[in-house]
């Protein structure tokens, strides 16, 4: 067996071995942080032994449960992004279920901002499907683009809805 | 369950299940352990093994059946243990087997080869795991034998005075046609039950009736019973089995437990008080014990005199060569150590052959172990899953302390073996059974809690309209 393989395979296992403990240090580090967003359709459900732990969106939220084959119009949002504040990047599909923010923990996104109010505001789809946005009479406020909403309001694609230091889009 | 279709979940809390995480780096440390193999054998013969494929098909058995028995029994434990206690001990089979081909190794009189012994015992290991999980579905049934176990646990202690000692250390027994056992091993955890089922329910007087001195919380006299009982137990095991290790071992542990289970500081004093007075009385007297200090304060002036001092500079040779990436698997001279290179000394063959660089992550390996360990135990949600969970950590985390410490001239050397690592039946067995409680324990944290009933007023409730 020539040297250089020996080298080779000597530093190759001292790598290999390091990537171990990397790795399992990786798998630590996403239990300590990370808000990690699911999709649980019925493509997932079966493959995912976990109980819903009765943190799943109610069904039968307010005001109107939207059918969602069929009645997907054409650009119509496909998702709910966060592009500012500590959950930036976390992204929501939205397949006709409200979404309720808030520092409220049964939120569907649970904002870790100071000026957010437990609950802070929702958003759901009417009955043609348009997603409204409706502060839920917080403390600070809730603006998209530069208006303080006062009443539910209809949302525009890839208009911002600002929560205090949260920013939340629509997009496709 | 119930299929549920267009949901969404934001689980910041929600931690899945992980056992797929688990599969693949099970998958991974059987992957490694095989390389291990196969680099000593093309080190050694310039080819690879012939028993390879054997070895690397006893190894993922044993993963897989292992990761199986999880899956079924425990599906929310954590999914580092196992892994990690696999690579262990694949890495630790590599190692033996490699002492095993060495020439100078197999010219000792007290050779016979090792490694097949120590797979088989790794599949005992692994049925003993599969075992535990089966039988123990609530970890707080344990509590029911309290003072049962301490019967059990004193009585497997006391049990190795009553046989001829072996190097020194009377620590084994000898079953006639089964082969010889180390009972402190399965003490150890055995004792821990007992422990925690005590402190859980002694803790708060333990812990509150104190007085202030100097910031320091001192116990009322006859609060220090328990810790002078077991500190005297700890000194009678020192004296009459002559083994440091495992005297150190239980009155570290219960040390530890003390602490955790009444946050006073002034225990941890009190603990390395009383374990330094015991040590430094019993070296005074006890030649056994004084040949190891003489051995750990001196190593090289013993060379060619005496056998325990020039194993141990042999072993801190093999340390010093191995240098920062170690000379390879399969081409340091470790070997050179002889008697016990392949169980109290392995870690001196990881030292050499795979250098700082590998033995640092070997240690990080035990340190995971026990980070997870003491994660579960701040994740339990009853007062005895935690202390005993703390307690089978702290005693994991204090063999390794004191073996790769006397291994590497820090403290004494005792006759203990490395958890996993090194070639021993009773140790190989006892640390599976541990790993299954802890995984049992880290099973029952993890669980997610069940839905909250609907409440019953809310359900009678209704809006009455005029």
């Amino acid at each position: 067996m020539s040297e250089l393989t020996l080298t080779v395979m000597r530093l190759g296992f001292l790598a290999v071995l390091w990537l171990f403990v990397i790795v399992a240090v990786q798998v630590i580090r996403s239990d300590l942080f990370g808000t990690r967003v699911t999709q649980r359709g019925s493509r997932r459900t079966a493959a995912d032994p976990r109980p819903q732990q009765g943190r799943q969106q109610q069904q039968a939220a307010p005001p109107q449960q939207r059918q969602t084959s069929g009645r997907q119009r054409r650009g119509a949002p496909t998702k709910l992004v966060v592009s500012e504040g500590t959950l930036t990047g976390t992204t929501v599909a939205l397949q006709g279920q409200t979404i309720t923010l808030g520092r409220a923990h049964d939120s569907t996104i649970v904002l870790d901002d100071d000026y957010a109010s437990s609950r802070h505001a929702r958003i759901y789809p009417d009955r043609d499907g348009q997603w409204i946005v409706e502060d839920l009479g917080s403390t600070n406020g809730t603006y998209l683009e530069r208006t303080r909403l006062t009443t539910p309001t209809p949302v525009p694609l890839g208009a911002p809805i600002r929560i205090g230091k949260t920013v939340i889009e629509l997009r496709k | 369950m119930s299929v549920v279709t267009n949901t969404t979940t934001i689980g910041a809390i929600d931690a899945p299940s992980r056992r797929n995480t688990e599969l693949a780096l099970v998958v991974f440390a059987v992957a490694i352990s095989v390389f291990a193999y196969a680099n000593v054998g093309l080190a050694l013969n310039g080819e690879l093994p012939s028993g390879m494929l054997g070895y690397g098909a006893g190894l993922a058995l044993l993963g897989g059946v292992a990761h199986l028995a999880v899956r079924r029994f425990a599906p929310y434990a954590d999914p580092l243990l196992l892994p990690l206690a696999t690579l262990l001990n694949g890495l630790g089979l590599a190692l033996i087997w490699r002492l095993d081909q060495s020439e100078r190794f197999q010219a000792l009189d007290t050779f016979a080869p090792a490694a097949s012994k120590q797979l088989l015992f790794s599949a005992i290991g692994v049925g003993m795991l599969v075992a535990v999980l089966a039988i123990l579905k609530d970890h707080r049934i344990l509590q029911r034998y309290t003072y049962i176990s301490m019967v059990v646990a004193l009585f497997l202690l006391i049990l190795p005075m009553f046989f001829p000692a072996v190097n020194g250390a009377k620590i084994w027994i000898k079953i006639p046609g089964v082969g010889t056992l180390q009972p402190g091993e399965f003490a150890k955890i055995i004792i821990t039950v007992f422990f925690a089922g005590y402190l859980m329910v002694k803790r708060d007087a333990l812990a509150l009736a104190s007085r202030r001195f100097m910031g320091l919380y001192l116990p009322r006299g006859r609060d220090l019973g328990p810790i002078l009982m077991v500190w005297a137990f700890s000194i009678l095991i020192l004296v009459f089995e002559t083994d440091l290790g495992s005297s150190l071992l239980f009155f570290g542990m219960f040390v530890v437990m003390l602490y955790v289970a009444t946050e006073r500081t002034s225990w941890i004093v009190f603990g390395l008080l009383m374990s330094a007075a015991g040590a430094v009385g019993v070296a005074s007297f006890e030649p056994h014990v004084q040949q190891r200090v003489t051995a750990w304060l001196d190593p090289f002036a013993g060379w060619g005199k005496e056998a325990a001092s020039e194993q141990m500079a042999k072993s801190l040779m093999a340390f010093g060569s191995g240098g920062t990436l170690g000379t390879g698997l399969g081409q340091g001279n470790s070997d050179l150590i002889g008697f016990a290179a392949n169980s109290d000394f392995i870690l001196a063959t990881v030292g050499e052959e795979l250098g700082l660089a590998g033995m640092m992550a070997v240690l990080l390996v035990y340190g995971l172990i026990v980070e997870r360990g003491v994660r579960t135990a701040l994740a339990a949600r009853d007062p005895f899953g935690k202390l005993l969970a703390i307690g089978l950590s702290g005693s994991f985390a204090i063999q390794v302390f004191v073996v790769a410490g006397g291994v590497m001239g820090l403290i004494p050397l005792t006759g203990m073996t490395m958890p996993f690592l090194a070639a021993g039946g009773s140790s190989v067995l006892a640390n599976w059974a541990l790993i299954a409680i802890l995984i049992r324990i880290s099973d029952t944290a993890r669980r997610p809690a069940p839905a909250p009933s609907p409440s019953t007023d809310a359900e009678m409730t209704q809006v009455v309209r005029p």
